[in-house]
């Protein structure tokens, strides 16, 4: 590994896809890093790559996917080279998935206690009795009531936040290292989606497992993710802290997606939605993908595809607004004012660490 | 459960009387009549013959006659068939049906489940595609092609089994396979449809997150899965094969109730058809109602509960 505090490194990951059509450019060149015990948002619309950039990781991609190259290194080994078997050995125990719609991911014959048994009895050859055990403590500690009772009921006895809560139990059953979500509330009601984003926070705080969360939905990202990486067309077009993508966005497609966001005070008002549709990725633009629905696009924007600007040590935006010989923008009005929340968020971080360092040094007198 | 049972059995007796009462009218209005020689017969003669089975009465007198007659199982005399009640002949002749068709059942539908699950197992290959021509000549040959191929090849040229007649496992053989085509081919075509489209689903995505292999996931996620909605085609497959049954048991000259039903037609007579009429219904009633059940113990979804 590159860094010591990576559990998972994903470089230069390029995944095509043969079709009738020709060749779907699904992944084009992307890398990011998972940290230990952080969760990582992966954000983007529909279409931008996230589903197949988690199975890529899985290793569940359809039959028509080619690795046109890349590597995914999980502890010192290439999760691409691996044969579908050594997968499966990793599926379930150190890397595990939670999908998108908990009304068809469970199987509707099984009971949902042999569910969530299964992945003790596959990878840790335990006998049923002592599975089962496990697998009602974990019952309880995804907040299913009378557990006991229910360990023998199946899936459509339950609401669709309570079959989420179950997936859930299935994937962390071995605790795995590496959590995958793959828009897991995006299918459940609002006040159902802010309790399983809360189990999500609670069991991660009590398992140290580090969390790739995608979602199309800016919203549910910033009181979950650390940090947050934005997809457009299959590149990672930005990325940084949750506090510079939501404050300090330097993308025009970062933008796109803050304004389209609903947040306190536009609640009721109509939300301006990026105009355009993504590009054909059968024959993605030369340039910028983004250049043809990008207001602030420039001449280069159609030649040539930006590099990763430097904004910070963790903030890099691939946008040729940051070149230097670019034109200064302005950006639209309410990425102003996040951006003055922003300067005064710093502030006020400077000054906390000021009087920390102050204190301590108290302490030490 | 109790009350469900209850329900079913009265809108089966419910459909056996309608069934009742639509063949006795529509045999009534059919042109022709069940006399050979009319020609030859005096007008006293006739007279005689149609007091004796009651045809000189009013048409409601000999409708609520029969409609008695049938709720304590009898159908009337037959009119050829040497005047043996209708429900001795059907019920001396059921034996031999009721082998081949349940024979041919019971293989049709376990052979197709393989078929169609190899299929969907190996979908796209030159496995699937050899299984789905099989389904493809299972539905399209008929069923009397089939058992008259058989009768000449396997009975005729290679002689490893009776060309005809009934009398043990053996007579069986050719017959059950004569009609075990069409189940076979339509059991195997569900299957694989059942099977793929389960093999997509959320669920096996989420046994591959797991870790389970390929082996396992058909095993404990798949089949069960696929094979639940099978039981739904078994009516339908039960109707294929009485009507098959007819034609399969007169090129195999067995002495079944299809065979009858095939000699009452071409004689007009009316008590034995109608007879077998309501006991072809009756046992589709039956295998529907079965079926159900079997369906309702089998799908947690929808278990019955009350
Ligand atoms: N099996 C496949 N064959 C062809 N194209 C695919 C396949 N799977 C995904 N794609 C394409 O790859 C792109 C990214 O899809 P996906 O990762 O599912 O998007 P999302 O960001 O919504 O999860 C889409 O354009 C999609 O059409
Ligand atoms: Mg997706």
């Amino acid at each position: 590994m590159e860094n010591a505090n990576d559990i998972l490194e994903v470089r230069n990951l390029k995944i095509n896809f043969k079709t009738y059509a020709g060749t779907v450019k699904a992944i084009r060149d992307i890398s990011f890093d998972l940290r230990k015990g952080e969760t990582l948002a992966i954000v983007g619309e529909s279409g931008s790559g996230k589903s197949v950039t988690t199975r890529s990781i899985m290793g569940l991609n359809a039959e028509n996917a080619v690795i046109d190259g890349g590597t995914i290194m999980y502890k010192d080994q290439d999760l691409l080279k691996k044969t579908r078997k050594q997968m499966d050995q990793i599926r379930g125990r150190d890397i595990a998935e939670i999908f998108q719609d908990p009304m068809t991911s469970l199987d509707p014959t099984m009971k949902i206690g042999k569910q969530i048994a299964e992945p003790l009895i596959i990878h840790k050859g335990m006998k049923r009795e002592k599975a089962y055990a496990q697998a009602l403590e974990m019952m309880k500690l995804v907040g299913i009531d009378n557990a006991k009772e229910r360990i023998n009921d199946y899936p459509h006895q339950f609401s669709g936040g309570m079959r989420q809560r179950i997936v859930i139990a299935i994937a962390l059953v071995n605790y795995p290292e590496i959590l995958i979500a793959d828009e897991p509330t995006t299918a459940l009601d609002v006040t159902i989606q802010a309790q399983i984003l809360d189990l999500m926070k609670e069991l991660q705080a009590k398992t140290n497992t580090s969390i790739i969360f995608i979602t199309h939905d800016l919203g549910v990202v910033a009181g979950m993710a650390d940090r947050v990486a934005v997809m457009y067309a299959g590149k990672i077009v930005e990325y940084g802290t949750v506090d510079e993508i939501f404050y300090n966005p330097k993308h025009p497609y970062t933008w796109g997606l803050l304004n389209s966001m609903p947040t306190m005070d536009t609640s009721g008002t109509e939300l301006p939605s990026i105009p355009g549709t993504p590009p054909d990725l059968l024959d993605p633009p030369k340039g910028d993908a983004f250049a043809a629905r990008n207001q602030y696009a420039l001449e280069i924007d159609t030649k040539q595809q930006p590099p990763f600007f430097k904004v910070s040590d963790t903030h890099y935006a691939a946008t040729w607004l940051l070149d230097p010989r670019a034109p200064k923008v302005t950006p639209p009005d309410p990425i102003i004012e996040r951006q003055k929340h922003y300067a005064q968020l710093t502030h006020e971080a400077i000054d906390k660490s000021r009087g920390k360092h102050i204190e301590e040094q108290e302490e030490q007198l | 459960m109790a009350k469900y049972l209850a329900k079913r059995i009265f809108y089966i007796i419910l459909t056996l009387f309608i069934v009742t009462t639509a063949t006795f009218f529509l045999m009534k209005f059919m042109p022709g009549t069940p006399l050979t020689n009319q020609a030859k017969l005096t007008p006293g003669q006739i007279h005689q013959i149609y007091k004796q089975y009651g045809l000189d009465k009013p048409l409601w007198q000999q409708y609520l006659v029969y409609l008695g007659g049938v709720v304590h199982g009898n159908f009337g005399t037959s009119f050829q068939f040497s005047n043996q009640p209708v429900s001795y002949l059907i019920g001396s002749r059921m034996g031999p049906s009721l082998t081949i068709g349940g024979e041919a059942m019971v293989v049709g539908v376990l052979a197709g489940l393989v078929v169609g699950a190899i299929g969907a197992i190996k979908a796209n290959t030159w496995v699937d595609t050899t299984a789905t021509i099989i389904s493809i000549l299972g539905v399209s040959i008929p069923s009397f092609v089939l058992a008259v191929l058989l009768q000449y090849y396997l009975g005729l040229k290679l002689r490893w089994f009776p060309i005809a007649d009934w009398g043990g496992f053996m007579y069986t053989v050719l017959p059950t396979l004569a009609l075990a085509a069409s189940p076979l081919a339509e059991t195997a075509r569900f299957m694989r449809t059942q099977m793929v489209d389960v093999l997509s689903s959320d669920y096996i995505e989420l046994a591959k997150a797991k870790g389970m292999g390929k082996v396992g996931i058909i095993y404990h996620h798949a089949l069960r899965n696929s094979l639940i909605p099978v039981v739904t085609i078994v009516g339908p497959l039960a109707v294929g094969i009485m009507t098959g049954s007819m034609v399969v048991e007169n090129i195999f000259s067995i002495p079944g109730i299809g065979e009858q039903f095939v000699k009452s037609v071409l004689t007009n007579d009316y008590p034995t058809i109608m007879g077998l009429t309501i006991v072809y219904c009756a046992m589709l009633c039956v295998v529907l109602l079965i079926t159900d059940i079997v369906y309702g113990i089998i799908d947690p979804r929808i278990r019955i509960n009350k």
